[in-house]
């Protein structure tokens, strides 16, 4: 996979979605590629997070840690993406993710990434409206859940 | 040292001055010859004088005339060739030739030996200078700028070498020439003569007088140059300050004003140097001025003929150029003299260490001693602040001591004042009864260790810093052969005549005793040893990996290496390794190397095809061209540069990203996109040749696995091993040293011990690809015994200025290591973990105590945090420069207090 193939991945990454796809490719050109094997961890919950993931291909198990031990909560697959949270803000990883199969994933470091939003405003605006959606997302399904439990 | 320069230069260059004055009246007798000669080959040889009476004449004819003695008396030895008038012609001017060449002879030998009793006086001085600074109290440095002590053995020195060779023999010969012509003018007439005395000594004794400003000028010109040097050592030394603070500004006001109060001092030196020179014109025409008056009333008077007037004015046209030159002398002088006791002033410091304390041993340094008694000890800088007060205990060598306490209670001055880096101003230490402070530096160099807070490493290898503390002696003499001997043996010799000590640095100065070895052989698993103590041995093992061998110095490790590789290779089969390494394979090309060491399939050696230059030798173009790939890759030179401006075009040029993913700089961005734009998309036909060795060099640097631009495919990867294999095929003999290529079954002398290893390379983006390789090279190396090797080579590692290279956490503890590396009988460790991690500080602290017990050596702990303290057998608590506590750590947790308090809080 080269790097016009790794771009138009990028562009199905809902964050990236809106950015042009020059500045994608030169995401793209400066992130590494990283390839795991079967059973191998990307990154471990509660470790310190420096890194955004995005998976070219292969698919990955989402585990979390819980008092009767690590149980499975989700998949990863082509296209997905993991880690923003982590290099957005500061906090340690919240979930463990395993590739259940060989994994293809481009490595975003947070270094690289901050330097493209401060040289790119725009970009960072995009990332902005995205996760203002996701906000928006996450307090229509709160209002349905508590209209549902003031139903119930 | 003494204050006169004269008496300096006389004590040390007596003899030699003595021969050169010997030399220069000798040579006097030569010069008259030729002098006298040109009168008798004009005379006799050519208008033919003495030919008048008879055809030939006698010609060196050697008799005794006693006349003087018995009235008649000549002893005639020899009677003398008889010569004509062409053969005396012709033998008089030969002997003018002669005494010619003689005279030269003669000019050539004193120049030469003033010049190298000069420079061995410099030399002398230098090292004398040099030698004290060795001896300085140590508080004395913190008065001292670095960049004044080097300008001043450097610089203001230099000046001295030169005048030495004519310190003595100038006046005296110019004295002599200016007496005779005084003496002459006396003969003639003593009237004149008194004339001419009583002006010369006007001119005497107002020009040096006139010269005296100039002087004190010349004298601040010195010193204010002097500061500037230690001002720009200070800029260098502080430049992260200056920037961190933004205060370039202020340092540049500084640095103006001292260039201005400079500039100020040189433009009165020239106007006071001009006033003195025409004063000096003046008076030295006064002379004549007063023959012509003076001799010209008693000419007219008829008390002196005009004769005799005229022979005054003719001894006297010799007389000023002695003088003017003997004033000159004589100004240099002074200059030399005040320049002298400037610099010396400077490095004589009140409470220097006497010289004995510093002689060379002549054996193993004896034992410390069993105990050192502190009585009364007192450190204070003004009288007033006490930073240590009337400090008394006693302190056996073998004792594991911890002090605590807060960081203005005196704990870290203890330290210093144990080490001898700080002096007491009251108070004792005995050891064993006897004055601490007046052991030789040897046997507390060897026998104990002092580690502080900062760490100074030398711009030298690793080994060496960390054998630094063995070096107290030569222990055995280098072996030279036989034609090396004798020179070194000559140099030697000069050595002693400068006064400089004849020790030989290429001497074997290791004491291995010391570190527990019996010689070079097995000194390797003691320094492995110490570094494992500090946890170092990791990080030298890494900068081993990293280093490189020469097969022909070291054959027998290369050989093991080799075999390292093959077993690597072994285990690199295992399918858990699978992809993680891309060998280097003569007919495959390697995804992970760059075009350019694809092409190569070697390591460069010296610059034809390091780096960039590879896209430019001429030979690799032909080769190029030869396989017929030289436009294709200049075809994708043309698209790396197109990706490239695409990419990076909207970037500041001052992004990190630039420096480290760009293949073209951010000052060279915009010329490569008028070029494409100029191009207008016409292909690489249409780019000028001059533009082609730009585009050529982008190829050379890309690396398929990594810049994933999709450029080499299969067909290119065939051609380009073709350029391979044609490269290596055709390499003219000029070039073979240029280039060592990859042999599966040879070692690289150029290559690093990982490539060699490895002989590989990692492939790009296998997760945790790095450390499992790391791991397996580790086993490897561990199985085959070569673990330490690699040690050793990193041990080579140069540590850079001050250290630089290693980070600050690395420094500290190579200092720790050089210290432990000595077995000292007592160490003192003053808070020279606080830099670690906790834990890092607690592991240290057991490896070095645990080494302590199991030799019953001492050691004094001065902890930053208390808590350290707990695995010492005593402790001492400090408080306001005086001993708070001192026990076993059972009776202080006993009895509470300021311990219980410390220990509370850390």
């Amino acid at each position: 996979m080269n790097l016009n193939e790794e771009v138009e991945l990028l562009k199905g990454v809902p964050i990236l979605a809106k950015i042009e796809p020059a500045k994608l490719k030169l995401l793209a050109f400066t992130s590494e590629r990283m390839n795991f094997v079967e059973g191998q961890e990307i990154c471990h919950q509660g470790d310190p997070g420096d890194a955004m993931y995005v998976i070219l291909g292969g698919v990955a198990d989402v585990l979390i840690d819980t008092p009767a031990g690590q149980i499975q909560v989700s998949e990863m697959n082509k296209n997905d993406f993991f880690g923003e949270i982590a290099i957005l803000c500061d906090v340690p990883r919240t979930a463990t993710i395993k590739a259940r199969e060989p994994l293809n994933t481009l490595k975003i470091s947070k270094d690289t990434f901050y330097r493209m939003v401060g040289e790119f405003p725009q970009m960072a605006i995009e990332i902005m409206r995205e996760l203002a959606h996701r906000v928006e997302d996450t307090n229509k399904k709160l209002r349905e859940a508590t209209a549902n439990n003031k139903a119930a | 040292m003494q204050r006169n320069l004269f008496t300096y230069i006389w004590r040390h260059s007596r003899p030699e001055q003595i021969v050169i004055l010997g030399l220069v009246v000798l040579a006097q007798v030569f010069y008259f010859l030729s002098l006298t000669v040109p009168k008798a080959v004009i005379n006799d040889g050519i208008q033919g004088n003495a030919f008048k009476d008879s055809k030939t004449i006698p010609f060196l004819v050697f008799e005794f005339d006693l006349s003087a003695i018995l009235p008649g008396k000549v002893i005639r030895i020899f009677d003398g060739f008889q010569v004509d008038q062409l053969g005396y012609l012709v033998t008089m001017s030969f002997v003018f030739l002669g005494a010619v060449i003689v005279n030269g002879l003669f000019k050539k030998t004193i120049n030469t030996q003033k010049g190298r009793m000069g420079e061995r006086m410099l030399r002398r001085l230098r090292y004398e200078l040099y030698e004290r600074i060795l001896r300085f109290p140590p508080a004395h440095f913190r008065k001292v700028k670095q960049a004044e002590l080097a300008t001043m053995i450097k610089d203001e020195v230099e000046p001295l070498g030169g005048f030495i060779g004519d310190a003595f023999v100038q006046p005296m010969f110019l004295g002599g020439q200016a007496l005779t012509a005084i003496l002459f003018i006396m003969l003639q007439n003593w009237l004149l003569g008194i004339v001419v005395i009583v002006l010369l000594g006007v001119q005497m004794a107002i020009v040096p007088r006139l010269r005296r400003p100039v002087l004190v000028l010349g004298r601040q010109r010195q010193i204010t140059a002097r500061q500037l040097a230690g001002r720009i050592a200070e800029t260098a030394d502080g430049v992260h300050e200056i920037h961190i603070h933004g205060a370039a500004n202020y340092e540049r006001a500084d640095i103006a004003e001292r260039l201005g109060r400079i500039f100020k001092i040189r433009f009165d030196l020239y106007q006071k140097k001009f006033v003195a020179k025409f004063w000096n014109n003046i008076l030295s025409q006064a002379t004549p001025f007063a023959i012509y008056l003076v001799g010209g009333y008693f000419a007219i008077t008829g008390q002196m003929d005009v004769g005799a007037v005229v022979g005054v004015l003719l001894a006297y046209k010799d007389l000023p150029s002695p003088i003017k030159e003997l004033l000159d002398w004589d100004q240099q002088r002074q200059d030399v003299q005040i320049k002298y006791e400037q610099v010396i002033d400077q490095f004589q410091p009140e409470g220097m260490m006497p010289e004995t304390l510093q002689a060379l041993p002549d054996g193993p340094p004896p034992p410390l001693g069993r105990e050192l008694a502190l009585a009364g000890i007192t450190v204070s800088e003004d009288g007033r602040v006490k930073q240590l007060d009337s400090v008394s205990m006693v302190l056996p060598t073998c004792s594991k001591l911890a002090v605590i306490g807060g960081s203005s209670s005196g704990k870290d001055v203890l330290g210093q004042v144990l080490a001898r880096l700080t002096m007491p101003s009251a108070g004792s230490i005995k050891i064993d009864g006897n004055d601490f402070f007046q052991l030789p530096e040897y046997v507390l160099g060897s026998r104990t260790a002092y580690i502080g807070q900062e760490t100074y490493l030398f711009p030298l290898s690793v080994r060496d810093n960390l054998l630094f503390g063995l070096k107290n002696r030569p222990v055995a003499p280098a072996t030279y052969d036989d034609a090396l001997k004798d020179e070194r043996e000559a140099f030697w010799k000069e050595s002693v005549r400068a006064g400089n000590p004849a020790l030989d640095p290429n001497a074997d100065w290791i004491d291995y005793e010391l570190a527990g070895a019996t010689g070079p052989a097995d000194l390797l698993p003691c320094m492995v040893d110490v570094l494992k103590q500090v946890e170092l041995d990791e990080d030298i093992y890494a900068l081993g990996l990293r280093g490189t061998i020469d097969q022909a110095a070291r054959p027998d490790l290369t050989e093991r290496i080799l075999k390292a590789r093959h077993a690597m290779h072994g285990r690199l089969q295992d399918p858990s390794y699978a992809g993680l390494v891309e060998t280097f394979t003569a007919d495959r090309y390697n995804r992970n190397l760059s075009v350019a060491e694809n092409i190569l399939f070697g390591t460069p050696l010296g610059k034809d095809f390091a780096g960039d230059n590879i896209a430019v030798d001429p030979y690799m173009q032909s080769v190029l061209r030869a396989t017929g790939i030289d436009l294709d890759l200049q075809r994708v030179g043309l698209t790396i540069a197109e990706t490239m401006v695409e990419l990076f075009s909207g970037l500041s040029p001052d992004n990190p990203l630039f420096e480290q993913y760009s293949f073209i700089s951010a000052d060279e961005l915009p010329n490569v996109r008028l070029l494409l734009q100029r191009l207008g998309g016409k292909g690489i036909d249409a780019v000028p040749e001059a533009d082609r060795p730009r585009l050529m060099t982008l190829p050379f640097r890309y690396i398929e696995a990594r810049h994933r631009l999709g450029l080499i495919d299969a067909a290119m990867e065939e051609r380009l091993l073709a350029a391979r294999h044609a490269f290596a095929s055709g390499l003219p003999e000029s070039l073979r040293g240029a280039v060592e290529f990859y042999d599966f079954e040879r070692y690289n002398s150029a290559a690093t011990l990982q490539d060699n290893i490895l002989f590989g390379r990692l492939v790009y983006g296998q997760a945790q690809g790095e450390q499992r390789i790391g791991t397996l090279t580790s086993e490897v190396l561990n199985k085959l015994g070569l673990h330490n090797s690699v040690i050793e080579v990193g041990l080579e590692y140069n540590v850079g200025v001050g250290g630089k290279r290693l980070t600050a956490t690395q420094r500290q503890k190579l200092g720790i290591a050089r210290a432990l590396i000595k077995r000292p009988q007592l160490m003192i460790v003053n808070e020279a973990v606080a830099s670690f991690d906790g834990r890092t500080q607690d592991r240290i602290r057991d490896n070095i105590l645990a080494t302590a017990k199991k030799d019953d050596r001492g050691i004094v702990w001065i902890a930053s945090r208390p808590a350290q303290a707990e695995p010492f057998e005593q402790i001492v608590v400090m408080q306001g420069g005086r001993i708070a506590a001192h026990g076993a750590p059972s009776d202080l947790a006993a009895k509470g207090g300021l311990y219980a308090e410390l220990m509370a809080s850390a």
